[in-house]
């Protein structure tokens, strides 16, 4: 059988970790672990989509859950339905229902979430807040009133990088003004992005760009989190990869060294992005992919892999202790907090509106233009069908 | 005999004629076909795609269409990319070259070094030139040693551009480039006394007049304003392509000032004439092959330009963009593969312009040279 994923490099052991458990438990099957590396799998992508017009598709591949899985492999009917999967294994209880939502359409169920990340968060250092004197907003306007002093002061209020930060930041900004309710029916196509609300939020994310730093464009996300650290910048919207980033690779302690808040305005608000393998029609090894598929979706299986790759899993039972400070906090949010999915990590739009919105959000970016921008993702919006 | 060889010839030519046209220029064609359709969006992936035909709406769209404006940059871009890097890499690397004709001590070591960076891979190179070029470190820093202050020239992430121009007067732009063009051709005809520069001269005029006074009436490109033009984000990356590619045509030019017999040399010395003269009327005009070619490679280079800027600014850069990048993120990101095949043709076609009155002109020069 084989597995086609990103996972190598610092995300390996976390897979290997996996393998392990489905090879004690399926000690017949030789399995082929073929990874294509590259962040958040841009080659792996392309291979994969040569791979299955050739017709020649891994018996299961990683996907970013929700549309840009729905978008590219289920609307082409690639895709077999696991619903009676998730109902023989008792997981429409052990997820999340507002996870189960996004992640299926109403035609079924498409993939096996194996971790959760939060996008919106935000991140700092306590240490530094306190020598600042300031304290940490809980919505924009605070900030707004808090920045300027920091600016005073040197300090870059908000760190920012490269392009796709730009619209991971957007969509916490966006969140934060239009509330979940809103956000959801963007996406479900009941309210335009040219709307006097949609405007709204490019606004506020003009307003709130004007305290990034302006070098951003060549800086990676790692960069942008080191500001903070190095006290450089106070505060840097990142999805919580930033928090095993600092725990391991700068090995500073979870809620002392760093601290963290749900981005600005968006509490009670989480979120989410996930990775999930799904099944492709004509697997050549159907069988021993389902009994992958259920190591993925199974406790043990996901309390093995989290808390080496630092995510969050994606069943509410699982096993606490095992996780740092930051993923209990997350995995408590996790249980109470209202699901919303993330546009720039692929659970609401399909990959042709992300691929045109990072071209309007260059648009943006230069030209600062809110009315031009509302039009330009409704226009990309229609372009791409979304909420259809 | 003569026939005999031929149809040896043609049998032994027979199997790569038969692959290219098949993996070459059948799929050129077959690109150009897919460029025609409305292949993309919801359901491209599936076992059997639904393409209709469309006719040249992609074209339209990439040219003329709202959403094509980032396309549009990425093509501004690539034009400033090839020119820069083609005075850049061609001007450094006749100096150095002719540095280096004049055998100084070392000759061989700096030889190597110039040429070194030529044999990393454009990955490599762009990390490092990333590295480099950080705002807050590399070039920037490097006055603080001699105790001045760093410079603040945010190399890969500024945001202005110069030499601005809107799309929607294209076709004016146009018409003023071909009536300088025109006008250069006659003023060098009058130069050297030709009878035809007259005419060119007077039709330039006439076209520049023209453009001029009909700029409102001309057909607008474009519904809105939209401003293009030389982005200073792009130095960085011409930076880094002129280093690693002045070091080739070095070797280039190199070999051709070693080509010319000394005899030659010596010849003009007697005649009185000094290093500098030699190559401006002798060596120089003698490698004109060398800086055609030189040309075509380079001109390649920077229309295939892909990982160097992959590396340096990332895929989603809109000041930085290049078509090439822009082609792949559509096909196999978008999974819009009708425009992401619009735009391969396109650059097959800048191409084109390029290579094929080189290949036309070598055709002819071998044809009368027999």
């Amino acid at each position: 059988m084989e597995i086609f994923s990103w996972w190598a490099g610092d995300e390996g052991p976390a897979l290997e970790a996996l393998i392990d458990i489905y090879k004690a438990q399926n000690p017949d099957v030789e399995l082929i672990n073929a990874t294509v590396t590259g962040g958040s799998g841009v080659n792996a992508k392309a291979v994969l989509k040569t791979r299955m017009l050739g017709g020649e598709p891994p018996d299961s591949f990683q996907v970013h859950a929700g549309q840009e899985l729905i978008g590219t492999w289920v609307k082409a009917d690639r895709m077999e339905d696991l619903t009676p999967l998730f109902k023989e294994q008792g997981w429409m209880d052990s997820f999340p229902k507002g996870l189960i939502k996004n992640i299926g359409t109403d035609k079924g169920i498409w993939s096996v979430p194996v971790n959760i990340h939060r996008s919106n968060v935000v991140w700092y250092i306590p240490a530094n807040i306190e020598k600042w004197g300031i304290k940490v907003p809980t919505s924009w306007d605070e900030f707004f009133a808090i920045a300027p002093k920091l600016q005073e002061k040197g300090v870059v209020p908000l760190a920012l990088a490269q392009n796709w930060t730009a619209n991971h930041l957007w969509e916490s900004v966006a969140l934060a003004s239009l509330g979940a309710d809103n956000w959801d029916a963007l996406w479900a196509g009941k309210l335009a992005f040219d709307s006097p609300e949609g405007v709204k939020a490019w606004e506020l994310f003009g307003k709130v760009l004007e305290y990034a730093n302006k070098d951003a464009s060549s800086l990676s996300w790692q960069q942008a989190t080191d500001m903070v650290v190095d006290g450089r910048a106070a505060f840097n919207v990142m999805g919580d990869w930033a928090a095993g980033y600092m725990s391991t690779t700068k090995k500073m302690a979870p809620g002392t060294d760093f601290g963290w808040a749900a981005s600005f305005g968006t509490s009670g608000e989480f979120m989410f992005l996930a990775d999930s393998f799904g099944l492709p029609k004509g697997a050549k090894n159907r069988d021993n992919a389902l009994a992958w598929l259920k190591v993925l979706g199974s406790r043990e299986g996901s309390d093995a892999f989290n808390p080496l790759k630092g995510s969050t899993s994606a069943r509410l039972d699982s096993d606490l202790s095992l996780y740092n400070d930051y993923g209990k906090s997350a995995a408590a949010d996790l249980g109470k907090d209202r699901i919303v999915g993330s546009l720039a990590h692929g659970v609401t739009a399909n990959e042709g509106f992300m691929n045109d919105f990072a071209s309007v959000m260059e648009m943006f970016l230069k030209s600062r233009n809110a009315q031009m921008a509302g039009k330009a993702t409704q226009q990309i919006a229609a372009k791409n069908g979304i909420g259809k | 005999m003569r026939h005999k060889d031929r149809i040896k010839a043609f049998f032994t030519l027979l199997p790569s004629i038969i692959l290219i046209s098949i993996f070459v220029y059948g799929f050129i064609g077959n690109t150009f076909w897919i460029s025609l359709t409305d292949w993309g969006g919801v359901g491209a992936l599936a076992e059997k795609p639904v393409r209709n035909y469309s006719g040249f709406s992609n074209y339209i769209e990439l040219f003329t269409g709202f959403l094509g404006g980032g396309f549009r940059q990425d093509l501004v871009n690539a034009v400033y990319y090839s020119v820069m890097l083609l005075a850049g890499a061609i001007g450094i690397g006749m100096f150095l070259a002719i540095l280096l004709d004049n055998k100084p001590k070392g000759e061989a070591v700096f030889r190597t070094i110039f040429l070194y960076p030529m044999s990393l891979s454009f990955i490599v190179s762009g990390t490092i030139w990333r590295w480099m070029l950080a705002p807050q470190g590399g070039v920037n820093i490097l006055p603080t040693y001699v105790g001045l202050k760093p410079f603040t020239f945010s190399w890969l992430s500024s945001n202005n551009a110069v030499l601005q121009f809107n799309w929607q007067n294209l076709l004016q732009i146009a018409l003023y480039i071909t009536s300088a063009i025109l006008i250069l051709i006659g003023l060098r005809g009058l130069f050297r006394a030709k009878p035809k520069a007259l005419k060119f001269l007077i039709s330039g005029a006439v076209i520049c007049g023209l453009a001029w006074l009909a700029g409102d009436i001309l057909p607008k490109a474009l519904f809105m304003e939209e401003t293009h033009g030389f982005n200073t984000a792009t130095f960085g990356i011409i930076l880094a392509t002129i280093w690693q590619y002045s070091g080739y045509t070095m070797a280039l030019y190199l070999a051709g000032f070693t080509g010319i017999s000394q005899d030659l040399r010596d010849a003009a010395m007697l005649d009185g004439a000094k290093t500098s003269e030699y190559y401006r009327f002798i060596a120089i005009p003698m490698l004109k092959p060398i800086t055609i070619s030189a040309v075509i490679i380079l001109s390649h280079i920077s229309l295939k330009m892909f990982d160097l800027i992959f590396a340096m600014t990332g895929p989603d850069n809109g000041q930085t963009g290049h078509p090439a990048l822009n082609m792949y993120l559509t096909t196999f990101r978008a999974n819009d593969f009708a425009k992401g095949a619009a735009i391969a043709i396109i650059l097959f076609l800048i191409a084109g312009t390029f290579i094929i009155p080189y290949l036309v002109g070598s055709y002819r020069q071998r044809r009368t040279g027999r």
